[in-house]
This record gives C-alpha cells, structure tokens and sequence, in this order.
C-alpha cells in the first residue's frame, strides 16, 4: 500500500509543478497586456535578456548545430553508400535537422546558458532579499524579471531554431562536397527538394514552445529557492535537469500529433 | 524636533498579531501603536521574531491571526492593489541592502520613481541625485551595488527607500555587521533623517548602543512576546529581569533561543 501511496504523492507532486508552470505562464501572458510595468522599462528588460538569451548563444549554437550536421551525413553516408543512394544524405541531412535536431539541441543549449542562468538569477534574488524588496517597492517580481525573459525567449528560440537549420545544413553540404558526391549547387538543390515548408515550421513551432517551457521551469525554480547560498545551487541544477526532461517530453508529444496529423491528411 | 500640537495620529497599530511559520507561532499575539513622526526602536535577541514582525509591518509575510492597520488600513485583509497603495508610501531599507544587482545605484534608487511617477527623466536624474547625497554617497550613480562596501550599501539602500518621500521608513538591523565608525556613521544618518523630515521610523536591530541613540520609544521582543515598551529612558531602567538580562548581556543558561532558531532553519522554512 506504501508504494502506492508513494505513486500518488509523486503523481500528485508532478501535476502541481506542472500547473504551477502553467499558472507562472498565465500570469506572464496577463502581465504582459496589463502590466504594471511602464511600456519602455518592460522593452529594455526584454531587449537585455533577448541578447543574453538568443545573440549570446549564437557561436555555440552555430558550432554545434554545424558539427551535428557534418555527423549526421557522416553517419547516413555510411549506409546509403552501400546502396549507393548518396544523393538521399542530403535530404536525410536537412529533414533530422530542421524537423528534429536544430530545435532540440538549440533548446539544450539554451537550457545549459539561460535556464540555469535564469535560476541561478532569481534564487539570489531570493537570498539577498531583493525579491522582497521589489515586493516592498509595490513591483511585482514576476512582471519585472519574467514577463521580459518570456518575451526574449518566445522571440530568440525560433530565430536561434531557424540559424540552427541552416548550420546544420551547411554542416552537411559540407561534408557532401568534400566526399565528392555532390557539389555546392547540387547540394543546395537537393536540400530544397527535400524540404518542405511544413518541416521548416514544425520545427519553428516546438522551438517556440521549448523557449516557453525553459523559461517557466527557470523561473518557477528561482523562486522556489530556500534560504542559504547552496539553495541556489538546488534550484540551478533542477531547473536543467526539469527542463531537459520536459523539452523531451514535449519533443515525443509534438512529433506523435504531427505524425497522427500526417497519416490524416 | 518640534512636537505637534494636540496628540499624533496613529500610523501603526497592531492588535493580538500572531505569525506562523508552519506549526511554530514566532509571534504571540503582539499589540502596539505607533504614532506619526515617532522614531520606534525593536530590539531583541537572534530569533526573537523582530525581523518577522518587521516583515509582517510591511506585508511580506501573513499574520495567523490579529489585526495590523497601516496608515488606517487593515493590511491582514488588504487586497493587492490596496497593498501597493500602501507599499508607495513605505521605506524599507534591508538589512543586506538587497539592491537590485542587475541595476547601477542610480537605476535602483530611479527604479520606485520610474514605475510609479509620470516624472520626466531628467527629474528623476536630479532626484537621484539629491537622495544620493542626503546618504552621503554623491556620485556613486553609477556603480554597481556589488562595487560598493557593506556601509555603502546600507547608505545606497536607504537611498532607495527615500525616494518616494515615505511617510514611514522601516530599516532592518542599519548596523548590524559594520565596523564600530562605520556604524556611527549610519546612527548619526538616521538621526539626521528623522531631524530632516517629520517621517515615522520603525528601526529593528540588536545593537544598544544604537537603539538608545536613535529612538524615542523602544519595543523589547522576547521569544515572541513583547516584555518591555516605553520610551526610551523608561526601559533602560526597566527592572524586568528579561529586560535586564538583555541589556546587561548576560548569556542564556540553556540554549532554547539559538536551538528554535536552529530548527526553523533545518526545518526549511525562511
């Protein structure tokens, strides 16, 4: 009986973190349109965290994204040569990338550089008081500090989503022009016949959705901190370990309805 | 200080106030008045529960039970928005300074003017800089609060806390972990603020020296209770012997104090 008890409370815990994900979100999205805070600080504030967030993860995105995409040719080009179907790395290359991997490792990326960031951020604010200073200063705490990273993170993911396409590509047609199958212009061609605008934005739509999620775990975690400067430390490393958990999960949700919705259509 | 005609009005008063932190009461039912203009000192031991009544004063935390009415209003039931009202025309000066570190000292003290005044910027630059210099920090706008030293801080924080022009200022521990002249320093500032305006102070701090200095009326806080209020002369005299052990320093034979505090923190509850 103990054990099921125990799967109730973690069932219950569960569903209470993730709708106090969805209560931090609701309250953004209300804030953003009634927001206490003037028009011109709450721009600032999200032109901040939108360069720390989306220009500041750009060199790593660019270079993994890139080195993904030469792995990804390499690893397809083993078999398709066999077949001798070297021409199909390059679609093999643009559709993993655009509908998979480019938003999924942008939003790893940016969970390693910004969830924690945002974590670590909020749960010093909590220790040095400056959260109840904001409150004494009749500012609300979510309008000030998460309305702004919502806004960054809903405009840069997608942006860093659709950068990340493209290293990845050229991650690929690197390696095809190097083996000798393809070159530049027959690569380029072959990529655009593969695609179509639907995986393009498939893509677009989950990075959208990874961003959201990344922030409301970050914060949600930041303001959960305790007391004491190891609390910190908790609340960063939950708030990746959540994170990457969720954007998974959502990943394998979004990619079984548009699957569904494909053998609909 | 020139005092008012007739008897002030009333601009704290608490009755039977009692806070939780989960199970543990730390505040049994406390009830007091504070009256406009007045400089009230809270002294009392580490975890005695004077930083949560000053915490309770200003909203961050709840009451269990009781009544607290700030400039009239019953803030146990105020709804947000009646609670913001009050909050513009509070100061609070924390005890770390908790400046916002992602700002310059002038962005924090500008921050409270920004949001709730249709000021223009170059307004809110003057007044910036005339809190600045009424704290004795004149062109620090634009270092960061992790630049400055603890006393800085302190000063900067009180800075912010002015910037509305508050009708009640509250400061948690102003001297506590600062050397001796630094912490003279900041007396003589409170002294000065409250000859400068007719503001009511609420002051929390264990250091004697500075509350005798500094207040009119002293609140003793005991293990959650009050055991000694009156003004100032009144309570040094006092002959209570709690009052007497804390003003003599005299150590605890058992530990009780310093073990509740302990378990609130063990316990998980800040």
């Amino acid at each position: 009986m103990q054990f099921v008890a125990d799967v109730g409370g973690a069932t219950e815990r569960s569903v209470a973190y993730v709708g106090g994900l969805a209560q931090l979100f609701g309250k953004s999205v209300r804030l953003l349109f009634v927001s206490p805070l003037k028009r011109g600080l709450l721009a600032q504030r999200a032109v901040h965290q939108a360069m720390a967030v989306g220009v500041g993860a750009l060199p790593i995105v660019t270079l993994i994204t890139f080195f993904v995409g030469v792995i990804i040719a390499l690893q397809g080009a083993y078999e398709l040569q066999r077949l001798g179907a070297m021409r199909l790395v390059a679609s093999l290359v643009a559709i993993s990338i655009t509908r998979e991997l480019g938003p999924l490792i942008t939003a790893i990326v940016v969970i390693g550089r910004s969830g924690s960031a945002f974590a670590a951020e909020i749960g010093t604010m909590r220790v040095t008081e400056e959260l109840d200073a904001l409150e004494t200063m009749a500012l609300d705490p979510v309008a000030f500090l998460v309305v702004p990273k919502f806004l960054a993170m809903a405009i840069m993911m997608p942006c860093l989503a659709v950068w990340s396409d493209f290293m990845g590509v050229l991650g690929g047609c690197v390696f095809g022009v190097a083996s000798g199958s393809f070159t530049f212009g027959s690569y380029v061609i072959a990529t655009r016949d593969a695609l179509v605008a639907h995986d393009v934005t498939t893509g677009i739509v989950k990075a959208l959705v990874f961003g959201l999620v990344i922030t409301a775990v970050g914060c949600q975690e930041g303001f959960a901190t305790g007391a004491g400067a190891e609390e910190v430390g908790r609340s960063t490393t939950s708030a990746v370990v959540v994170s990457i958990l969720l954007v998974i999960l959502i990943d394998l949700v979004f990619t079984i309805l548009f699957y569904l919705a494909r053998g609909a259509a | 200080m020139a005092a008012p005609a007739g008897p002030a009005p009333v601009v704290i008063s608490a009755r039977d106030l009692r806070v939780q932190y989960g199970d543990r009461e730390v505040l049994h039912g406390l009830a007091f008045d504070i009256v406009h203009g007045e400089t009230v000192v809270v002294i009392g031991g580490s975890g005695s529960g004077k930083s949560t009544l000053l915490r309770t004063l200003v909203g961050l935390e709840k009451p269990s039970a009781g009544q607290v009415h700030v400039k009239g209003v019953d803030i146990t039931k105020a709804s947000e928005r009646e609670m913001d009202r009050i909050r513009k025309k509070i100061g609070l000066a924390f005890q770390g300074g908790a400046l916002i570190g992602s700002l310059s000292v002038g962005e924090n003290i500008a921050l409270p003017l920004v949001e709730h005044t249709t000021l223009k910027p170059t307004t809110i630059e003057v007044m910036v800089r005339i809190k600045l210099e009424q704290v004795g920090l004149t062109g620090f706008e634009n270092y960061s609060p992790a630049q400055l030293s603890g006393g800085m801080r302190k000063r900067a924080a009180f800075a912010r806390a002015l910037a509305m022009d508050p009708e009640i200022l509250f400061f948690d521990e102003p001297s506590a972990g600062l050397d001796p002249i630094t912490a003279a320093g900041i007396d003589d500032l409170i002294l000065d603020l409250k000859q400068a305006y007719s503001m009511t102070m609420v002051v929390v701090t264990h250091e004697l020296a500075s509350a005798f200095l500094i207040a009119d009326r002293i609140i003793l806080i005991d293990r959650g209770n009050i055991v000694a209020m009156g003004p100032t002369q009144e309570v040094r005299e006092s002959r209570h012997p709690r009052v007497r052990q804390f003003l003599d320093r005299v150590a605890d034979t058992t530990q009780d104090g310093d073990v509740d505090h302990l378990r609130m923190f063990t316990e998980g509850i800040r």
